[in-house]
């Protein structure tokens, strides 16, 4: 692809599918403009960007609108592809890796919005059902990729980090609805591992320095 | 060498079809192994697919590969010089081809099943209108991404195609079953136009499944959803 000049992504504080993609383009090295949205009062230009789903995030690249997160992420790792590959060479452990990140908004997504629209009981249940699916992650991810490194799958942070770090915030928001830690260290080791050694690279601790990114409101406004 | 490549399969499945067109196209030879329905499993499938136990799983050298869409991407990296390129090459297009294949698996595939097993007049009415308007989204990316070509891929069967197309037989089925008409000639001109082109590849006439027979598959499923509710 030959040089791209101008680089937007329509994105929202809380949302971790954002955070996501600014993640990719941190680590990509690419420099991008941000677009708070509004998602009470979105804007003309995100609804014409994304008609179909109307949602963030949205990356615009030379005027043209790419949507989705997960193709957002495979997008810019081809488009950047000299810098820090977010996936594996060899066909095969690339679509181990895929068959994972598909997993993630398979039974991870779902499982949030369960957690999220129920009440009680039917929450704690949710909570559970969310912790087995991490347990499969970890446990897919330990025999499927894991190589002893501190990422996923490689010495470098890869697609299942960039996906995993960031849904971080949103699974803190969704273990304190539920009451109950859903990360655990002895329990998933390969999952905590991964999200500590991301807030530790320089392209995301320099994050908050380079980004004006609007703080979140305070949790009682939430 | 065919037991290199084997394919766990179920002849109604779409998803199945995909990756079969996909072999084809790249001129793969492998084995086809037809998969149970319900709680007969095979020990292979399980094995397999552990996490989804569904089809289609492909096995290449003894490793599985799941997921359609995955399955696609592997066929085009492993055996990219056997035939014309299934996903496009460049990022921006592969984008946009996976935007429609996300679409069609997580919004239109759905109103298809909810168009065969739904059991009101409201579950279906509101199935048949998420599938339309599918159909009218997909017209006008089709219009889009051809830019006047024979498919959404170009001048070959391509991703987009390959999904979209598998899914045509299918939607014979439910207007039979239903008595709705999903591809309209008068408001669908080019996809009609394109399904005729795709149902005419040499690839996709030798492996669509049979309307009768599928005709049939559908009948007795919705005979067993009949009799369980009865109960």
């Amino acid at each position: 692809m030959e040089e791209v000049k101008e680089v937007k992504l329509h994105g929202y504080v809380k949302s971790g599918y954002s955070t996501m993609v600014h993640y990719a383009l941190r680590l990509k090295g690419v420099c991008y403009e941000y677009v708070e949205e509004d998602l009470k009062n979105k804007s003309e230009e995100l609804l014409s960007l994304n008609p179909v789903y109307k949602k963030v995030p949205v990356l615009v690249v030379d005027g043209r609108p790419i949507a989705e997160s997960l193709i957002i992420l495979e997008f810019v790792d081809e488009v950047w592809k000299d810098n820090n590959p977010f996936l594996p060479q060899d066909p095969y452990e690339r679509a181990k890796v895929r068959f994972w990140a598909q997993f993630f908004y398979q039974k991870l997504v779902p499982g949030g919005y369960a957690i999220r629209n129920s009440e009680g009981e039917a929450r704690k249940k949710a909570a559970e059902e969310f912790v087995d699916s991490l347990i499969i992650l970890e446990e897919g991810l330990r025999k499927d990729l894991y190589t002893g490194v501190p990422f996923i799958h490689g010495e470098r942070p890869g697609l299942l980090d960039v996906i995993l770090s960031g849904s971080h915030s949103t699974f803190n928001y969704l273990g304190g609805l539920a009451g109950v830690k859903l990360l655990e260290k002895e329990r998933m080791p390969i999952l905590c591992s991964s999200l500590d050694a991301f807030v530790e690279l320089d392209a995301i601790k320099s994050m908050a320095q380079d980004f004006k990114i609007p703080k979140p409101p305070a949790p009682s406004a939430a | 060498m065919a037991k290199e490549v084997k394919l766990l399969g179920q002849w109604v499945s779409p998803y199945v079809l995909r990756v079969q067109i996909a072999l084809e196209l790249k001129g793969v030879s492998y084995e086809y192994l037809e998969q149970q329905f319900g709680e007969n499993k095979s020990e292979l499938l399980l094995k397999s697919n552990p996490v989804y136990k569904k089809v289609p799983v492909l096995i290449h050298k003894d490793r599985p590969i799941c997921e359609s869409a995955i399955i696609l991407q592997y066929i085009d990296e492993v055996w990219g010089a056997g035939g014309p390129a299934v996903l496009p090459s460049d990022p921006y297009e592969r984008a946009i081809a996976c935007f429609w294949v996300s679409y069609i698996d997580d919004k239109f595939g759905p109103s298809l099943v909810g168009l065969i097993r739904g059991k009101t007049d409201e579950e279906n009415a509101a199935a048949a209108e998420q599938a339309i308007l599918g159909l009218e989204l997909l017209e006008e990316a089709y219009e889009k991404s051809s830019r006047g070509k024979r498919f959404f891929g170009g001048d070959d069967v391509g991703y987009l195609d390959i999904v979209l197309g598998s899914s045509l037989r299918w939607i014979e089925v439910i207007e039979i079953m239903r008595g709705i008409k999903l591809l309209d000639n008068a408001k669908f001109p080019l996809l009609m136009a394109w399904a005729e082109r795709f149902r005419a590849a040499a690839v996709v006439k030798k492996l669509m499944p049979e309307a009768g027979k599928l005709m049939e598959y559908a009948k007795e499923v919705q005979a067993r959803m009949n009799a369980a509710a009865a109960n």
